[in-house]
């Protein structure tokens, strides 16, 4: 890991807002689809489904671990010793798996944030998150053409898939918003160049990238912008998700791994 | 006749030590022909290594350290050894070695394509799909069955020619 460049108190501060929305993201996402694992609709996909949710577990692990360097912290806490309502994910990681087409239409709406947002990322001016964005966004091309390719085959397939697409489309969009909720300190962020764009111009971005493939799906999408409480509200879904990924470490607090 | 100092220096031991290293999950290939080795630093103290994992989230990484710490002790050129993951530069498939794309596919692995435009393939460029050559009959008669295989970096094709299944070590 590069050597981590002096940072005021303020930016420090911001900054690990903004590592712990991104690693939230990535962990829970992984997780949800962690749980097709051995009940993917064929082979070929819970091989898939499982490798894209080991990625993104793995993106978590090396974002908590900058946190934990910024804040003197350590990664396993941050990621399995917190409360549910200590997480920062977006509400699109609210809802359980669901369906198929409900999980392709989540992870479509996610990866095609995302790549907005690692895209901005790699020209930060905190070069461990740059080089660390860089890196993912590689790998992340490989989970957007895999959701890009499930998003044209349901789309394309019958109407049993398309109408569950369009609904999962419909129930997701408002919630995907909040990938580009306003970030605590964000103002600093953006002035020191740590985030080289404020979230409201990625959001825009994004929305002018997806809605002309998703609109022939699903119809037109209501205007939606990004709420400032879109990291902070939770679920009973997610809290069910809380209990299973924490048992382990629960199990034996004391333990080392 | 220029001499050269290095030669049989630590800084060589060292790298020729790491050169007899196999990657965990694909023991065909040492970890300096795979392009993870990023530096190697001889000092008094300490040996000072820094590894580019292949995937952010590969699981074999923690192995891969404590290989390469065990090993490099077992050299005795300094008393530490420390082996730090890096991410500068990131590891890309262009990283293996000639020789290390031919030990692949002599594994039964097609070696990564080379990259035109690294990492910037948008959603533009998705319906580029990547190539490879089938490992045993050398056709490129071949299709991508599934861009995410056994492990992160794998991706698994099909070959019309010789229609066997194979690996292909993805191109990242």
């Amino acid at each position: 890991m590069a050597e981590t460049p002096p940072i005021d108190a303020t930016s420090r501060e911001a900054l690990a807002e903004l590592l712990l929305s991104v690693a939230d993201d990535e962990f829970v996402i992984g997780f949800w689809d962690s749980e097709w694992t051995g009940i993917a609709p064929m082979l070929e996909e819970d091989v898939a489904t499982s490798s894209i949710a080991q990625d993104e577990i793995g993106h978590a692990k090396v974002l908590y671990e900058l946190l934990a360097e910024l804040t003197d912290d350590d990664a396993d806490r941050i990621a399995f010793g917190r409360a549910s309502d200590a997480f920062r994910h977006a509400s699109l990681m609210n809802h359980a798996r669901g369906d198929w087409a409900f999980s392709v239409a989540r992870r479509y709406l996610y990866e095609t944030a995302d790549q907005v947002r690692l895209a901005a990322l790699t020209g930060s001016t905190y070069e461990p998150l740059a080089l660390l964005a860089g890196k993912m966004r590689r790998e992340e091309t490989y989970h957007l053409m895999h959701a890009d390719t499930w998003l044209r085959r349901l789309a394309d397939g019958g109407n049993a898939g398309r109408d569950r697409l369009s609904s999962s489309l419909e129930c997701l969009w408002t919630d995907a918003q909040e990938i580009f909720a306003p970030l605590i300190g964000e103002e600093t962020l953006v002035r020191e160049g740590i985030l080289p764009e404020p979230m409201r111009a990625m959001s825009i971005t994004w929305q002018a990238r997806v809605r002309p493939k998703l609109e022939p799906i699903c119809g037109a999408l209501p205007a939606a912008t990004p709420s400032i409480d879109g990291r902070t509200r939770r679920t009973s879904d997610f809290a069910w998700l809380h209990g299973e990924f924490t048992s382990v470490a629960r199990s034996e607090e004391a333990a080392t791994w | 006749m220029v001499t050269r100092a290095a030669i049989g220096s630590d800084e060589e031991r060292v790298w020729a030590e790491l050169s007899r290293i196999p990657d965990p999950e694909i023991p065909a290939i040492n970890v300096v022909d795979l392009g993870v080795i990023g530096s190697v630093n001889v000092s008094d103290e300490r040996v000072s290594v820094e590894l580019l994992p292949t995937f952010v989230g590969c699981p074999a990484i923690g192995v891969m350290q404590e290989q390469i710490t065990a090993r490099l002790r077992a050299l005795n050129v300094a008393n530490d050894v420390e082996v730090k993951v890096s991410f500068n530069p990131p590891w890309t498939s262009d990283r293996i070695s000639v020789a290390g794309r031919e030990r692949l596919r002599l594994a039964g692995f097609a070696p990564p394509q080379a990259a035109e435009t690294p990492g910037l393939i948008g959603l533009e460029e998705l319906a580029v799909m990547p190539i490879a050559e089938c490992p045993f009959c050398g056709s490129r008669d071949t299709t991508l069955e599934n861009p995410f295989g056994p492990t992160l970096c794998r991706a698994i094709y099909h070959c019309s020619a010789c229609r066997q299944p194979f690996e292909q070590f993805k191109q990242v």
